[in-house]
């Protein structure tokens, strides 16, 4: 009784705090600006199942996705075993599932082979990253200090949560076994490994416990630690797939306000929208073009921000990246990520990126002033940029990079006249010629001269 | 049999103006692009489309002086303000024509009539050269014989950023370069994976920030060890985990870089020069090839 009470505590406490940090993230997604991102439920869901669900995108790589499936699959069917542990835990029965029989017996001996297949994949994820070198996408400035540990931290947790299993799997069987007790269930792998353990009926009773206590206590954990880390993407990608984008890539969103200001120059019987009012009748204050922080860009991007798993596939196709420029798209991600907790709400562990000179960044002494643009991500990474979707593309989860880059370029351009002085040429080379080049309007009929077609006339 | 005779006709390029002047309309309207109108080497794939457009006898017809900028690279650089005041200068020409159908030869201007002029109300049908010729050679109206011989050669397609990723379009393209029945080889990089000719997002007119190598070398560097076979200089390349290259080698002379954009056309050619490959390797655009196979040039 006792026991269940404290496990029921401990359940409450556990989701009590994650719902708390989950709180917290959600006001920082809401500061963004609005996106009307309703409609083509058939569609969203599409690509639900598709990209989240069926892991779509990952398979342009197939080494990574198949390591990632096993532990993606592990994930969900091993979940069916901590169903159990919960209502073990707070009915202190035990195994309350195994009245499924054969299929019980399924269910265990898929868990026990998954579980094994995530340690082997989890061993290889380790590899990839900690070798010297480590796969190219898994170094960058981006990837120092907390996002460098985290990843590792995720996969000693997976690790610890696997032998845990393995541990309670072990230990209860060999207890059913000295009893001469039949344990329902198949366990291909722990019956490898029952002969590592002690012959003492109580020890075995404290060890299955114990794997019982940290398997759970781990998962809860873990559940808790998902807000400040990049394993967050587990959740928050299946919302982000479903606000996905529908419109074509090279379609960028278009800024009504300025469509006003241009039809009423063009149409002074244009009348422009009254402006939105406050709810006590004054005017809100008006937008900046483009975004300076956070709070500028649209709410999609900042979810986006939540979803990345700064896997790094979006740099490692960057045209700019690849030919050794500074832009990388994963890092204005992460940067987005940063900003918004250190602005507005953070999670339990919260260590921004500071960049320096290797980001060829200002030593920064005001932290709270410092924005997005400049703060964390200078203009040189944004005039790099060459908009052509590879990093859109290649994102397993459908982030888009892109769209917060051309909105800091507005910012740049619109609201500090910042561009570099050969594309206010260009931009003057319209507005005085018609084309981005120094030509004379009156040429652009040239090409049509002296234009000559060879009649294929049949000659009888 | 008597062997043909070529014969020359002179074309006179049919104005927009003249045509509304009479009460005509035409079938589709070839929207040239500030490229295709000053850039001295895109002038050549204008001239080059409208010769076919001539040859197959659809009826069309372009702005001349009063087309402008799409304000494609205004909006990629983020001058939203010059974009939109370009994009409802051009709305009111063309909707001030009635215009329903819109052909371009540039991904970039296609893109953005296609994508971004209809919220500001510019709602047109508009089709890429690309795909304009894939239709002409299924029906049979451009039957690809009568030029230049392309039977063996090899050729490799760039895809454009605008036209591939941006608008989904990747087999158009490829489909106008089999019917030349050329040796095509792939990339290591093409479709959705391929690579940026560098030249997207204003990049055009300016400089590049400070990186190892500029990033149209880059490409041409795919692109030249695509078409000689050198399998083994491609395993150096990143972006793709998958997919080999067609074996090798082989010379590289007369190969083609096939491109469908006029920046990928600039930039491709330079990353050739830089390669030191230009008297080896050629960079054509689709409607060139296609003239030229067809013979109509003169």
């Amino acid at each position: 009784m006792l026991q269940s009470i404290l496990f029921l505590l401990l359940l409450i406490a556990a989701f009590g705090l994650f719902a708390w940090q989950v709180r917290k993230i959600r006001a920082n997604v809401l500061v963004g600006r609005d996106r009307d991102m309703s409609g083509h439920p058939a569609e969203r869901l599409r690509k639900v199942i598709l990209v989240a669900f069926g892991q779509q995108k990952m398979f342009k790589r197939l080494t990574p996705a198949l390591l990632h499936l096993v532990v993606y699959v592990g994930f969900l069917v091993i979940n069916i075993e901590v169903v159990e542990i919960i209502i073990d835990g707070l009915f202190h029965t035990h195994r309350v599932l195994s009245f499924l029989g054969p299929v019980y017996d399924a269910l265990m001996a898929v868990n026990e082979i998954l579980g094994a297949l995530v340690i082997i994949a989890v061993a290889a994820f380790w590899w990839r990253r900690n070798r010297k070198p480590p796969v190219q996408r898994f170094t960058g400035v981006e990837l120092r200090m907390w996002p460098k540990l985290d990843a590792n931290v995720i996969l000693y947790i997976e690790v610890a949560l696997m032998v845990a299993l393995f541990f309670m799997n072990t230990s209860d069987l060999k207890l059913h076994q000295m009893e001469g007790v039949e344990l329902p269930g198949a366990f291909p792998i722990s019956s490898l490994l029952v002969g590592l353990l002690p012959d003492n009926v109580t020890v075995l009773h404290t060890l299955e416990r114990l794997g019982w206590w940290l398997h759970i206590i781990g998962i809860l954990l873990f559940l808790n630690y998902l807000p400040s880390s990049k394993h967050f993407h587990i959740i928050i990608s299946f919302p982000n797939v479903w606000f996905s984008r529908l419109t074509p890539l090279g379609q960028f969103s278009n800024v009504d306000s300025i469509t006003h200001e241009v039809k009423a120059m063009m149409d002074p019987s244009y009348e422009v929208p009254a402006p939105v009012t406050n709810p006590d009748g004054t005017a809100v204050a008006p937008t900046s073009f483009g975004a300076k922080d956070v709070e500028d860009l649209p709410w999609t991007s900042l979810l986006n921000a939540y979803s990345c798993t700064e896997c790094g596939r979006c740099t490692s196709v960057c045209p700019a990246n690849l030919t050794g420029k500074l832009l990388s798209p994963r890092k204005i991600i992460m940067d987005t990520r940063d900003r918004m907790e250190e602005k507005y709400n953070s999670p339990l562990i919260f260590h921004p990126n500071v960049y320096g000179e290797e980001a060829k960044h200002e030593p920064i002494t005001d932290l709270a002033n410092a924005t997005l643009l400049r703060g964390k991500v200078t203009p040189e990474e944004l005039w790099a940029c060459t908009t052509c979707n590879a990093c859109v593309e290649s994102c397993p989860v459908n982030i888009n990079p892109l769209e917060s880059i051309v909105e800091m370029r507005r910012f740049l351009v619109l609201e500090e006249s910042a561009a570099p002085n050969s594309l206010n040429v260009m931009f003057s080379n319209i507005e005085n010629n018609g084309a981005p080049w120094a030509f004379s309007p009156s040429d652009r009929f040239n090409w049509a001269d002296e234009l000559f077609v060879a009649e294929k006339a049949s000659v009888a | 049999m008597t062997p043909e005779t070529p014969t020359k006709r002179q074309i006179t390029v049919p104005m927009m103006a003249d045509l509304a002047a009479r009460d005509e309309a035409p079938e589709i309207l070839f929207w040239v692009g500030c490229a295709g109108a000053f850039d001295d080497r895109y002038k050549r794939v204008t001239r080059a489309f409208v010769r076919i457009l001539d040859h197959v006898g659809v009826k069309y017809a372009v702005l001349g002086l009063e087309e402008s900028c799409t304000g494609d690279p205004a909006k990629r650089a983020g001058n939203e303000f010059l974009f939109q005041m370009q994009a409802m200068q051009n709305i009111t020409t063309l909707n001030g024509y009635n215009i329903k159908k819109i052909v371009t030869a540039c991904p970039h201007c296609f893109n953005t009539i296609k994508n971004e002029y209809p919220a500001l109300g510019g709602n047109y049908e508009v089709i890429h050269h690309s795909t304009y010729l894939q239709q002409l050679i299924n029906d049979g109206k451009v039957a690809v014989e009568g030029g230049e011989s392309f039977k063996g050669r090899r050729i490799t397609f760039h895809d454009s950023c605008y036209l591939g990723r941006a608008n989904g379009i990747y087999e158009a393209p490829r489909e106008v370069l089999a019917a030349l029945d050329a040796d095509l080889v792939e990339m290591k990089r093409s479709r959705a994976n391929g690579l940026c000719c560098g030249a997207g997002g204003a990049q055009m007119w300016k400089e590049p920030e400070p990186g190892k190598k500029d990033i149209n070398v880059e490409r041409a560097e795919e692109a030249l060890a695509t078409l000689s076979g050198r399998a083994e200089a491609l395993d150096n390349l990143r972006g793709v985990e998958t997919e080999r290259a067609a074996p090798g080698p082989h010379g590289l002379q007369g190969s083609i870089i096939a491109v469908a954009c006029p920046f990928c056309m600039t930039m491709m050619a330079d990353g050739v020069k830089n390669k030191e490959k230009e008297n080896e390797v050629q960079v054509f655009d689709l409607a060139e090839l296609i003239a030229s196979a067809e013979g109509i040039n003169a």
